[in-house]
């Protein structure tokens, strides 16, 4: 056993590499990301040429990942939590099919939305998908999950969901990892295909199969060595007596749980069920129920174990976000999990460990610090063309999209609309020309555009919508720190392929001399009426940066 | 099965011997290099065996907006990955306004180690002369100027290296283990690099009080 400092998602790679992966598929996306660059920088993916190149949308990644199982061998798909709105179809039908190799989809939540549009918790996903989920709560179990996922992802052949949460992600722990790897599966044809054809005869099968087996994946979870207690507490054995209070608590939830009863009460009475493992295994909550008068769930995302708990009957004694305990959304913090199971047990702050130091410090003069695009960045040139040409116009509408551009928002630019998911800049323009609009301009990036945004434009071209699409291509997939993009090279060519006239698609630089050019061709191109691409092209100013200096370490 | 939760806070009783805890919030500007220090203090707390959480934040906030990390240390096995509120023994800072957004954080004798030039890329950037007499309320302030100090000793990618060796003491961690640890982590880069860290790490150790 070697011990390593690992970043949770270091941590599910390397247990992933452990686990004899032959093929990670993803699209970048916080806080995931790191997970694909671990294993494309790892020696031993280099040595068994475990695919690792990043796919061009979620949907693609987890179609491939499934074409890899089906010939024996395992995949990882992995994605931020509205990446599997995205591959939400091939995900949920994947139970339908079952698997041949074990599959592992990981997906990354984001409460608190630090680098995200919406909250939502993926393990509704593996619930009405009737996948199992499993959801580690330290660096150690993400490690030690990915081996135990992928065996039964075969054991019971369906793929298997990891959800981990930003604090999982992108925190670093010491792990202990194995020194040897397990060998990669062989490729056999033991796919079936009447599995995997899912015409209505078939897929009627399966999904009686699949769902007579939810009652074994329930069990195998009451069972799980991730699922811990309900324990019985010494000084209630015999007494007949109820607990006052039992916690049940999820993923890393269960680390704040942890912290917040360390400081204090060894003598109190609680009882502690810690849930890593899904379906929801109901006889182990029952018998926390059972055993105590209270029950607090603490779960990190939305109150997905506390509505399965309560019920319709809202019982009383069943506490957390959805009775106000806890907050109804945001991500949790130690500080709120103490404050409510310190107001439970009957703790006065002051007497607890944590609260006791609570600082009363605090700064009037602090102001807030939002992000904001590099000094240099291209979109910077183009917000300020776009902006200097729609001031001639009396109500002109821009539709963004998901990328380092959706800050052009903030001042001092204020220049667009909309942002709502990848690719919707081209869609949403369209629609609002069906409308009436004019002016109606979509800005989009390089990779959103081929992640997303290559259908919605053929839909334009279609209908000749009046639109002006400008693609700011920086050649890379910049906000998640400069991945491959898949389009880089090939942006006029799938334009003119999907139909663009060759006239209305521009590529021009945008730098600051440029600008009389670049003025020029937007207005002129607004003033067509009909599809128009006009493509400012520059390299990041990060990876340009970055490159720069490697160059000059190392000049060869 | 539930008895390591059971197990009695760490509390922080110094160097040799005991228990050893120190919570510390790395914070900044994006860009201006505040994992570099983690890395730094997570090598050294590892070689001695200690247990080791590190949050960080990566994504959006990092295009220049406010960033931190929660780096927690321990002889004693750690649950949360996040600092309690009050709950911090040190903030390091690379940014005079940065340091005081997490003084909640902050515990009643904990430390504060910051930048003591302003990094301003908003408009409402605070009057700088009432951010000094902020910090200088506080009992257990140390503030330098590591940018200036890295360019009068020919170590100018090291300032934050510099703000380290003014935290060392707060930290608790041994100074030659910290040197020790500079070594490894930057041994890759070349032995001109290593020199100018450690160079950086004891013109930041002669600022601390």
């Amino acid at each position: 056993m070697e011990k390593k400092l690992l970043l949770g998602d270091e941590a599910v790679a390397l247990g992933a590499l452990h686990a004899g992966l032959s093929g990670v598929y993803a699209y970048p996306g916080t806080p995931s990301t790191e997970i694909t660059e671990f294993i494309q920088l790892h020696p031993l993916a280099k040595e068994r040429k475990v695919h690792s190149r990043w796919c061009t949308n979620e949907k693609t990644a987890m179609e491939a990942a499934l074409g890899m199982s089906f010939m024996g061998k395992r995949a990882l798909v992995c994605m931020k939590h509205v990446g599997m709105n995205v591959c939400a179809d091939p995900f949920v039908n994947s139970a339908m099919t079952g698997v041949n190799g074990g599959v592992v989809v990981l997906v990354a939540d984001d409460p608190s939305m630090h680098s995200s549009q919406d909250e939502q918790d993926s393990r509704f996903y593996g619930k009405f998908a009737m996948i199992p989920t499993f959801e580690p709560s330290s660096q150690q179990e993400a490690y030690d999950m990915m081996e135990a996922a992928f065996d039964y992802s075969e054991q019971q052949c369906l793929p298997v969901l990891m959800r981990v949460t930003t604090r999982m992600a992108h925190s670093r722990a010491v792990v202990q990892v194995k020194d040897e790897a397990r060998p990669e599966n062989e490729m056999n044809y033991n796919a079936v295909a009447a599995n995997w054809v899912l015409l209505p005869a078939n897929a009627r099968k399966r999904n009686d199969k699949v769902t007579a087996q939810q009652a074994q994946l329930e069990e195998d979870a009451a069972n799980s060595k991730f699922n811990i207690g309900p324990s019985p507490v010494p000084s209630l054995v015999g007494r007949g007596g109820k607990c006052p209070l039992g916690i049940i608590a999820s993923g890393i939830a269960y680390n704040y749980v942890q912290e917040a009863l360390n400081s204090q009460l060894s003598t109190l009475n609680f009882q502690l069920l810690k849930i890593s493992q899904y379906p929801l295994p109901k006889k182990l909550v029952r018998d926390l129920l059972n055993n105590c008068e209270k029950v607090m769930v603490v779960e990190e995302g939305q109150p997905f174990i506390e509505e399965q708990v309560r019920g319709v009957f809202e019982s009383q004694n069943i506490q957390g976000r959805l009775t106000g305990e806890l907050p109804r959304t945001g991500e949790l913090t130690p500080d709120c999990v103490a404050a409510a199971l310190n107001e439970e047990l009957g703790v006065k702050n002051e007497e607890s460990g944590i609260n006791s130091q609570l600082s009363t410090l605090n700064s009037q003069l602090v102001v807030a610090r939002p992000p904001q695009l590099c000094q240099g960045c291209g979109h910077r040139d183009v917000y300020a063309a776009l902006n200097e040409v729609l001031k001639e116009y009396e109500n002109p509408r821009v539709f963004g999209d998901i990328g380092c551009y959706t800050l052009g928002f903030l001042p001092p630019y204020r220049a667009i609309h909309s942002c709502v998911d990848m690719g919707a800049s081209i869609t949403m323009a369209k629609g609002a020309s069906d409308a009436g609009q004019w002016p109606a301009v979509a800005i989009i990036g390089d990779s959103t555009f081929t992640h997303s945004g290559m259908t919605g434009l053929l839909d334009a071209v279609n209908e000749k919508a009046n639109i002006t699409v400008i693609i700011s291509d920086n050649l890379t997939t910049a906000m998640t720190g400069g991945q491959d993009s898949a389009g880089t090279n090939k942006f006029e060519a799938i334009c003119l392929g999907l139909g663009v006239e060759p006239e209305h698609l521009h590529v021009v630089v945008p730098l600051p001399k440029n600008m009389p050019e670049i003025t020029r061709i937007i207005r002129e191109e607004i003033n067509y009426k009909g599809v128009s691409v006009i493509i400012p092209q520059r390299e990041c100013i990060q990876t340009f940066k970055r490159k720069a200096k490697a160059k000059k370490q190392n000049p060869l | 099965m539930n008895n390591s939760i059971l197990t009695p806070r760490p509390t922080r009783e110094g160097k040799g011997g005991g228990s050893f805890k120190c919570d510390i919030i790395l914070c900044g500007v994006g860009g201006q290099g505040i994992l570099s220090i983690a890395t730094i203090i997570g090598e050294a707390a590892m070689n001695e065996n200690l247990y080791i959480k590190q949050a960080e934040v990566h994504g959006m906030s990092q295009r220049g907006g406010d960033v931190q990390s929660n780096l927690r240390i321990s002889s004693n096995p750690i649950a949360s990955d996040l600092i309690s509120k009050g709950g911090a023994d040190v903030i390091i800072s690379m940014e005079p306004m940065e340091a005081l957004r997490y003084l909640p954080y902050l515990n009643k004798e904990g430390w504060i180690i910051t930048s003591s030039a302003p990094f301003i890329n908003i408009p409402n950037y605070p009057d700088l002369e009432d951010i000094k007499a902020e910090l200088a309320k506080l009992p257990h302030v140390i503030a330098i100027d590591i940018e200036q100090i890295a360019k009068d000793n020919q170590v100018p990618r090291s300032a934050n290296v510099i703000l380290l060796g003014a935290a060392q003491k707060a930290i608790g961690i041994e100074y030659d283990k910290i040197e020790a640890a500079i070594r490894r982590v930057f041994v890759r880069k070349g032995e001109a690099v290593v020199e100018a860290n450690i160079k950086a790490l004891a013109l930041g150790k002669a600022a601390q009080k």
